[in-house]
């Protein structure tokens, strides 16, 4: 062969590979997907979604499970977003580069890349002994909350940047002050990205299962959450505590809960994308 | 070498300008970008009622001389200045100025027109909400009919001021912006090359309509383009390098300069 | 409102939203505190050379025994087996996305990865044991019910868009300039990208791996699910391991009475999890910054 056939050849193979790997990726993912869908879709029908977990698998629903996910969600978002948007907005309009900044900035980075089971200790620790919260919807959503946290400053930031200075400078020199600049012109203009990163953040936070169970998140729940002081239990513990049971019967009910919680996370997804596109319409 | 000054002739209408008190006088300022020096030691002083023109090849620090004067510099993290300005006597740069009362007294028109992304309503009604200048409904929507009219651009919108204000062309959209600032009742307009980016139509009428404003306002217009300078201007000043070069009536300026410098420049030997 | 009362308000917004930022720090100080505390307690009753250099984990048995090697020895094992698949994989696909790909071909590939990377980890869980596992078990009759393989490779899945993005963000930024020099001397593309690219975008490469480390490190429910309960220091990937989240996962589900010594041994573990975590993500973030020095 000459050298300028193997170097072909070679170009070739590289490319071969990667898109074996690609393809490979894809094949994983439908294999997941379908997987989960052919375990779980038999046992999907209203009585699933409308009961209380039960020992007897073709009984049991997820009923307390969706209620908590749902209520742990709402105390998520609570804490995360307005933390989180006064974070950015700090950082990015008013922090100018100072010192006590830039040492935000690194702890930000830093927090961002701490293993969740990490926060659950937080968790547990701070919320739930010390203030005394017990493994409550407070405790698990406060937790979720500091999770979400760097991840909503993040996006914001983001968001923030999209908005021109031209914008800025248009409402300064009409006499506006920079709290009235941000509020009537930076944080419209940044809306949708800012509600794109946050509906990511709280998709993240709706498949968070390690936190919960470090904080003492019951596996077994048989009433619905009757506030924030209320123990619980989430979706994706349900299905941990379904997965872990050796009958095949408890592995489809595992199965079919995994499907509801992608359909929620698609959903929420697809709100993200559009929401985002209708106010670029709206501003375009 | 009036042969490459075709506009000289629309000089007559500036010309001859009797004396108004001084509104802006700047003395011995310095302008930095962090450690890099933009403007050196400039002193010059602004009349009222007079449209002034800064002129000078791009990045000798007109648009960062304008922005000195209504403080716009200050929202750009780094900036520093030394010497003095003051508007009517008062120092805009001592400590106790109120920056954005100071704003409201100097209004801006920027080089490209920046609308909120609003309703033409909204866009006017912006400034007078957050200045707390109209005391009802009506009076805000007075002021925003007497604004646009000023501004030359209600005859156009006057049906459709619901509508988004980036539907509008490009000089509709710049006139917007002149009855934005129009609107609260600013004493000096700043304009930042406030039509380089419009047709030569829409030009006419930015440039006609500064001719208008003058009786009411004292007016200060960064152009890179002489001939526009020429038009509208009664006094012009020249930059080279973040220097002021030299100042005076713009017939002057364009006919019979003191500087070899400006001379070059008008007479378009290089910028 | 005067302009008085103006200025009072906007200095109160401005210490607010400081008040907001700086909360991220109180984060921080809350976690090292919780960790700390019930560690240091830990360490009252446990000689810290027991915990760090112990091969035996038992420490909810009636003769307990403290040497974390175990956990720490199958988290290492699940996520080198991880990063077996997630560094080639990822760097082959980025390499591919960068130099190679036709819009066309990014534009499907780019959604598949996100979504993999959506995916929630107990679905991944799920899916290791009771598809790939079954799966190998096919292959390799000794494999037990839990291992430390199937979960390693799912995870391997799991980090591959984290690797591939990254990693494709780093070759970007090398300069066009490199590529159409080495373009111009007769390179192939595959030779431009082997020779010129990646060696150029080294650090920021490996950057990308050690972050996808620090994931798989931290990674819990995969393993907490597949990986088993039993701690073990093997090297032998077909035997059940414990990793040290899937400890901390386990003694979370039983009942275990605060100040007990079982229930600080997951602030200790914890601890440990940090500080490894800590570290990786610090050395990653020094490669990318000298990275993008480099290329700035």
């Amino acid at each position: 062969m000459t050298s300028a056939s193997r170097r072909i050849a070679g170009d070739r193979l590289l490319q071969t590979m990667s898109i074996l790997v690609l393809t490979l990726s894809l094949v994983a993912l439908t294999a997941l997907l379908y997987d989960v869908w052919s375990d779980g879709w038999r046992r999907l029908d209203w009585q699933f979604l409308t009961s209380m977990p039960s020992g007897r698998a073709h009984l049991a629903g997820i009923y307390p499970a969706l209620l908590g996910s749902l209520y742990v969600l709402l105390v998520t978002a609570g804490l995360a977003l307005p933390l989180g948007i006064g974070a950015a907005v700090y950082l990015e309009e008013y922090g100018g580069g100072g010192r006590l900044a830039r040492l935000i900035e690194i702890n930000i980075a830093n927090l961002a890349g701490v293993p969740s089971i990490i926060y659950g200790l937080l968790g547990l620790g701070i919320f739930v002994r010390v203030f005394g919260w017990g493994p409550s919807v407070l405790s698990g959503g406060a937790t979720l909350g500091l999770l979400a946290l760097p991840v909503v400053i993040l996006s914001t930031r983001e968001a923030l940047r999209t908005v021109p200075m031209s914008a800025r400078e248009g409402s300064y020199a009409l006499g506006a002050t920079k709290w009235q600049t941000i509020w009537h012109q930076v944080l419209p203009g940044a809306l949708p990205g800012i509600l794109t990163g946050l509906i990511l953040a709280m998709s993240r936070a709706i498949g968070e299962t390690a936190p919960l169970i470090t904080i003492g998140a019951l596996a077994y729940i048989d009433f619905t959450p009757s506030g924030v002081m209320s123990p619980f239990t989430v979706l994706p513990i349900q299905i941990y505590n379904w997965i872990s049971k050796p009958q095949a019967a408890f592995a489809e009910n595992a199965a079919a809960g995994i499907i509801v919680l992608l359909v929620l996370l698609l959903s929420m997804n697809a709100v993200a994308i559009v929401l985002r596109d209708r106010f670029q319409k709206a501003r375009a | 070498m009036t042969t490459v000054l075709r506009p000289l002739s629309t000089l007559t209408t500036g010309a001859p300008h009797p004396a108004t008190p001084v509104k802006i006088d700047v003395q011995g300022m310095n302008f930095y970008y962090g450690a890099k020096q933009a403007l050196s030691d400039i002193t010059i002083s602004l009349n009222a009622n007079v449209v002034t023109a800064f002129i000078g090849p791009s990045g000798c620090g007109k648009s960062t001389f304008l922005r000195t004067l209504n403080r716009m510099n200050d929202i750009i993290p780094g900036t520093r200045l030394e010497g003095r300005i003051t508007i009517d006597g008062e120092d805009i740069y001592a400590p106790s100025t109120d920056v954005v009362g100071l704003r409201r007294r100097v209004g801006m028109v920027f080089q490209k027109s920046n609308p909120f992304p609003k309703s033409i309503f909204e866009n006017i009604a912006y400034g007078l909400r957050i200045n707390g200048l109209a005391t009802s409904r009506s009076d805000m929507e007075g002021r925003i009919e007497e604004s646009l009219k000023a501004a030359a651009i209600w005859d156009e919108v006057k049906d459709r001021l619901t509508e988004s204000a980036q539907a509008l062309s490009g000089g509709q959209q710049q006139r917007l912006c002149i009855a934005r600032a129009l609107a609260i009742q600013p004493e000096i307009l700043l304009m930042d090359e406030p039509a380089s980016a419009l047709d030569p139509i829409a030009t006419q009428r930015i440039e006609e309509l500064i001719y208008e404003l003058k009786s009411t306002y004292t007016i200060v217009i960064v152009t890179h383009n002489m001939q526009q300078a020429a038009r509208v201007s009664d006094r012009t000043a020249f930059f080279w390098l973040g220097r002021l070069v030299e100042s005076g009536p713009t017939a002057t300026i364009f006919t019979n300069p003191a500087e070899k410098l400006t001379e070059d420049y008008v007479t378009g030997r290089f910028g | 409102m005067t302009r008085q009362t103006q200025r009072w308000v906007e200095w109160l917004i401005e210490r607010a939203l400081l008040l907001c930022a700086a909360g991220s720090v109180l984060i921080t100080a809350g976690i090292i505190g919780a960790l700390a505390f019930e560690t240091v307690s830990f360490f009252r009753e446990v000689p810290i050379t027991e915990f760090l250099f112990g091969t035996v984990w038992t420490p909810l048995f009636y003769d307990a025994q403290f040497g974390v090697l175990p956990l720490v020895g199958g988290t290492i094992l699940v996520s080198v087996i991880a990063m077996a698949v997630a560094m080639p994989a990822g760097l082959l696909s980025a390499i591919y996305l960068s130099e190679y790909a036709p819009p066309r071909v990014r534009r499907v590939v780019k959604p598949v990865m996100e979504i993999l990377a959506g995916v929630p980890t107990i679905v991944f869980g799920y899916f290791a044991l009771l598809f790939v596992t079954p799966l190998l078990q096919r292959v390799l009759p000794d494999l037990a019910l839990f291992n430390a393989l199937s979960p390693g490779l799912v995870m391997g899945i799991m980090i591959l868009p984290l690797v591939s993005s990254l990693s494709e963000d780093a070759l970007h930024a090398v300069p066009t300039g490199l590529r159409e020099g080495a373009y111009a001397l007769g390179a192939t593309r595959m030779q431009a990208a082997l020779r010129v690219v990646v060696p150029a975008a080294f650090s920021g490469i490996s950057a990308s791996f050690i972050l996808a480390m620090s994931r798989a490190i931290g990674e819990t429910m995969i393993v907490a699910i597949a990986a088993g309960q039993q701690p073990r220091l093997t090297a032998n990937p077909l035997q059940p391991v414990e990793t040290m989240t899937a400890y901390i996962v386990q003694v979370s589900m039983g009942d275990m009475p605060t100040g007990s010594i079982g229930y600080r041994t997951i602030f200790a573990v914890g601890t440990l999890l940090f500080l490894m975590t800590f570290v990786l993500n610090l050395i990653s973030d020094w490669l990318r910054r000298r990275f993008r020095e480099q290329y700035a």
